[in-house]
């Protein structure tokens, strides 16, 4: 079974079959990460009223700080749609114009979690607290980490786009991220309506 | 700087603890010379780095069997304490006892059985479909380390630390800080989760696969049964690990950091745990039997010589089994407070997934009808396995009624149901399926004499170590005792102990068959590719299959597509000429991860929380370099694959000029070797 020489990969006919079976199988990964989201709503939507007689959602989440993360997150993923509206017309400049614009706006938002978390550590309402924060923590901290990645990952691609240019392998790639973007987005909307929204009612 | 690591960590307590960390030691070194006789550069070029599926099927079944060795050094160590243990303390400490069997059902599922059929999915999954790679050939190296890795903290355990005592499902609230203070479980949360990645990784790929890279004229109802089933496992894999991701990495958090999903106090709720548990615990019992399914339906088709009896009923049995897998989860504690109407619904799902089960054996037992029965020792294993699992079958039903189930439940009634279902149906079936595929992947066959008794010693000692366990069960005996004061148990545990004596005897004629096969395969070299006059396409290839599997893709036109081109004198036609066929670069990028993983579990074992992030963006490194390289493949040239495919036509060719060999029925399948036109 010993292998000949390695040659240059040559492009193939057989390329697109391959991106496509990528595409497929992100959306497979995509489907279990969001059964690890539902285990962790369901886990939260039991554990909600465990507050242990700490503080409650209502002391605790502010509906306005919650509205602008939202704006912030589905501005962000519009400013992807452009991107890929740009990347299909092949426009380089755009495309990176508009990446960073999607960066920044999902940098506001992790910023204004990162405040949000530690304002709730100092006041005593950290994820030790009881069942209902920790509930509260490792939901919201999952969805945040996910945009953390998320965020280095348009960097990487960023990156790619600039060195590379918009070739086959690297479009296949940020259409991936953009299917990871707009998940993350769809995540946040149902923690926006689970968490949120009956928190502070 | 070393977190919670410190001298005391080994095991100077106790000379059990001591010996078998002194046999990891040799076994760690054991490997590490194996490899120095290779090579080092040979291991990493060609085996470490490869994501060639064949190899990576083999590592992982390498990995299975010395877990096989681990878990049942365990075993044997748990049954002749629970021998001698009447009125006296045997020879275990309590502690000891409890890591041991915690470490035995944690290795036999995800550090033997899992890699076992990951394995054989790899080695036979993409030839069976007539396809040259899985989808996604580094994910798949990926998720073979990561397994390796879990598989690396659980041995080290014996080490350095302890493992955990709160059994193989790590229940809490008894595997909360709270009780469980030391690192066992956080060993055995770590272990599961990596490996667990692993495992949906896995599956994914194999979705993928199965469903996008099956050769032309292949479509889903002509796709073999073992096919079938690996890819229904595949989609259990990818939709029940997430419970099990969440269930470890929740009790992580209670227990790293202090929050209360499931402790006592502060809110937690200890049975969120066993739900989240379960949804993945059940269907991961069809994850694992799915496979060996479908590797009875190929086995007894081949030695029956004849067509599968009822493929459809046999794939519509296999898809409600993985849809009703996800349905029955809470049978697992009936006794924990449901209420009765709960209880029915699942009680009444889990007889209903007997049906399909049912029908499944009916299929094979027609199959066999007037077959023309060829006694291989895969073909043993089979039979073996139908007789036991419809036992195991039948106490599973009785343990499905909520009423019968408060009784039995946590005796060991319930140790030997899932151990009658799991050593017949999925032990039996991946050694069927191991002694079946295993000239696929070397090139020559296992001694049959060898396996034949290797599976007697197997039946016979399943039968002695677990009949009297329902036996025990029925009188009250509970499950994980270390001690125990009621005389009339000992006679049984004595013979249970007599029964595992028997399984090290068949595991030392398994040890046996692989030395002599090895020293005696020049005798039993399989040079057509096709050992057992097979039915499906991975026998069209040559033993082993070359890189690329197919030279050419085959064209299907059957269910049994191979046969059906034996049929037709077609299945070794030369094709008018080659094409140059685009192959996977090795890469480091999947051990490295596996690596990283592994660091990544130990500094969160021990909260040596430097290394944990040091290891951790080290991963992530090693990501997203892998993610910029778009210079993954390389070209095998048309000219060297002739090079290859006429090598392979040269030996068949000189076995036609001989004429037979060895008594091996060769003019019932002469290779026909027309240049086609």
């Amino acid at each position: 079974m010993n292998l000949p020489a390695v040659i240059p990969a040559l492009p193939h006919a057989d390329r697109a079959e391959a991106y496509e079976q990528r595409a497929f199988g992100f959306w497979l990964y995509l489907m279990s990460d969001a059964l690890i989201f539902a285990l962790l709503f369901a886990t939260y939507v039991v554990m909600a009223p465990n507050t242990d007689g700490g503080p409650t959602g209502q002391t605790l989440f502010s509906l306005s700080r919650a509205f602008v993360e939202t704006l912030l997150l589905l501005f962000s993923s519009a400013a992807f749609g452009v991107a890929a509206v740009a990347m299909a017309a092949g426009k380089k400049a755009e495309v990176l114009r508009w990446l960073l614009v999607t960066f920044i706006l999902g940098l506001a938002f992790v910023a204004m979690e990162i405040d949000e978390f530690r304002g709730m550590v100092l006041a005593g309402a950290g994820p030790d607290r009881s069942g209902f924060l920790s509930a509260f923590f490792t939901l919201v901290g999952t969805h945040g980490l996910h945009v953390s990645a998320g965020l280095i990952w348009i960097l990487v691609m960023i990156g790619q786009i600039a060195v590379k240019g918009l070739t086959a392998p690297v479009a296949s790639r940020l259409s991936r991220l953009g299917l990871f973007w707009h998940f993350l987005d769809i995540v946040w909307v149902g923690i926006f309506s689970v968490v949120y929204l009956p928190g502070v009612m | 700087m070393l977190g919670k690591l410190t001298i005391d960590a080994l095991p100077f307590y106790s000379w059990v603890a001591m010996g078998g960390a002194v046999v990891t030691v040799l076994g760690g070194l054991a490997v590490a010379a194996t490899i120095m006789r290779l090579g080092v550069r040979y291991t990493w070029s060609e085996w470490l780095t490869t994501v060639d599926h064949k190899r990576i099927g083999i590592m992982y079944i390498m990995l299975a069997l010395v877990m096989l060795l681990r878990g049942f050094a365990d075993a044997i160590m748990m049954r002749a304490q629970q021998a001698v243990a009447f009125n006296s303390d045997g020879y275990l400490p309590p502690d000891h006892f409890d890591q041991i069997f915690s470490s035995h059902g944690t290795i036999m599922i995800f550090f033997m059985a899992m890699p076992f059929l990951s394995g054989l999915m790899n080695l036979v999954v993409p030839q069976q479909i007539g396809a040259r790679d899985v989808a996604f050939p580094f994910m798949n190296s990926v998720s073979l380390w990561l397994s390796a890795a879990g598989a690396g903290l659980v041995l080290i355990s014996l080490v350095i630390g302890t493992f955990s005592t709160a059994g193989w499902t790590g229940y809490p609230p008894y595997s909360g800080l709270e009780y469980s203070p030391d690192v066992g479980v956080d060993y055995w949360i770590w272990a599961v989760l990596i490996a667990g990645v692993g495992s949906t990784l896995t599956g994914i790929n194999f979705i993928v696969t199965i469903l996008k890279r099956r050769a032309p004229g292949m479509t889903l109802m002509r796709m073999p049964l073992f096919t079938w089933t690996a890819f229904c496992t595949s989609v259990l894999m990818t939709f029940a690990f997430p419970a099990l991701t969440v269930a470890c990495a929740l009790l992580a958090l209670d227990r790293t950091f202090g929050m209360h999903f499931f402790t006592n106090t502060g809110g937690g709720n200890p049975m969120n745990y066993i739900n989240l548990f379960w949804m993945w615990g059940h269907p991961e019992v069809y994850i694992l039997i799915l496979p060996a399914f479908g590797i009875f339906s190929e086995v007894v088709a081949t030695f029956s010589r004849k067509r599968l009896f009822g493929y459809a009923s046999l794939v519509l049995a296999t898809a409600s089994i993985a849809i009703l897998s996800f349905t029955v989860w809470l049978h697992h504690f009936f006794t924990m407070g449901a209420g009765a109407n709960v209880n029915a619904v699942f009680g009444i799902a889990t007889m209903v997934i007997a049906v399909p089960t049912g029908v499944k054996v009916f299929d094979w037992l027609f199959t066999m009808f007037r077959g023309r029965i060829e006694f291989h020792p895969s073909m043993l294993w089979t039979l073996g396995f139908i007789v036991s699992f419809v036992i195991g079958g039948m106490t599973g039903v009785l343990l499905a009624l909520p009423p019968a189930d408060y009784l039995m439940h946590n005796s060991v009634f319930l140790v030997a149901h899932f151990h009658n279902m799991i050593i017949p149906g999925v032990l039996f079936g991946y050694f069927a399926g191991y002694m079946y595929w295993f000239p696929k992947a070397f090139g020559f066959k296992l001694n049959e004499q060898w396996g034949k008794r290797s599976f007697w010693c197997w039946v016979i000692g399943f039968y002695l170590a677990f009949m009297p366990l329902y036996v025990l069960g029925f009188m009250g005996m509970p499950r994980r005792m270390e001690h125990y004061n009621a005389p009339e148990w000992q006679p049984y545990l004595i013979v249970a102990m007599l029964g595992v004596c028997i399984i090290l005897l068949g595991i030392v004629c398994m040890i046996v068959q692989i030395m002599v096969s090895i020293r005696q395969r020049n005798k039993a070299l399989d040079l057509t590719g096709d050992p057992w006059n097979g039915r499906t396409l991975e026998w069209l290839t040559s033993s082993p299959a070359a890189p690329y599997n197919f030279a050419v893709l085959p064209e299907v036109c059957d269910r049994d597509a191979f046969h059906d081109m034996k049929v037709h004198g077609i299945a070794y036609r030369r094709p008018a000429r080659y094409e140059d066929i685009e192959m996977p670069k090795s890469t480091a990028a999947g051990v490295l991860l596996g690596a990283f993983a592994f660091l990544l579990g130990f500094a969160m074992i021990w909260h040596i929380w430097w290394l944990a992030i040091a290891s951790a963006l080290a991963a992530a490194a090693t990501l997203i370099a892998r993610g910029c390289n778009d210079d993954t493949e390389y070209v095998l040239p048309a000219s060297e694959v002739q090079r290859i495919e006429d090598g392979r036509y040269e030996v068949m060719a000189s076995i036609v000029r001989a004429g037979a060999t060895e008594g091996e029925p060769v003019a019932a399948r002469k290779p026909s070797l027309e240049r086609a036109t």
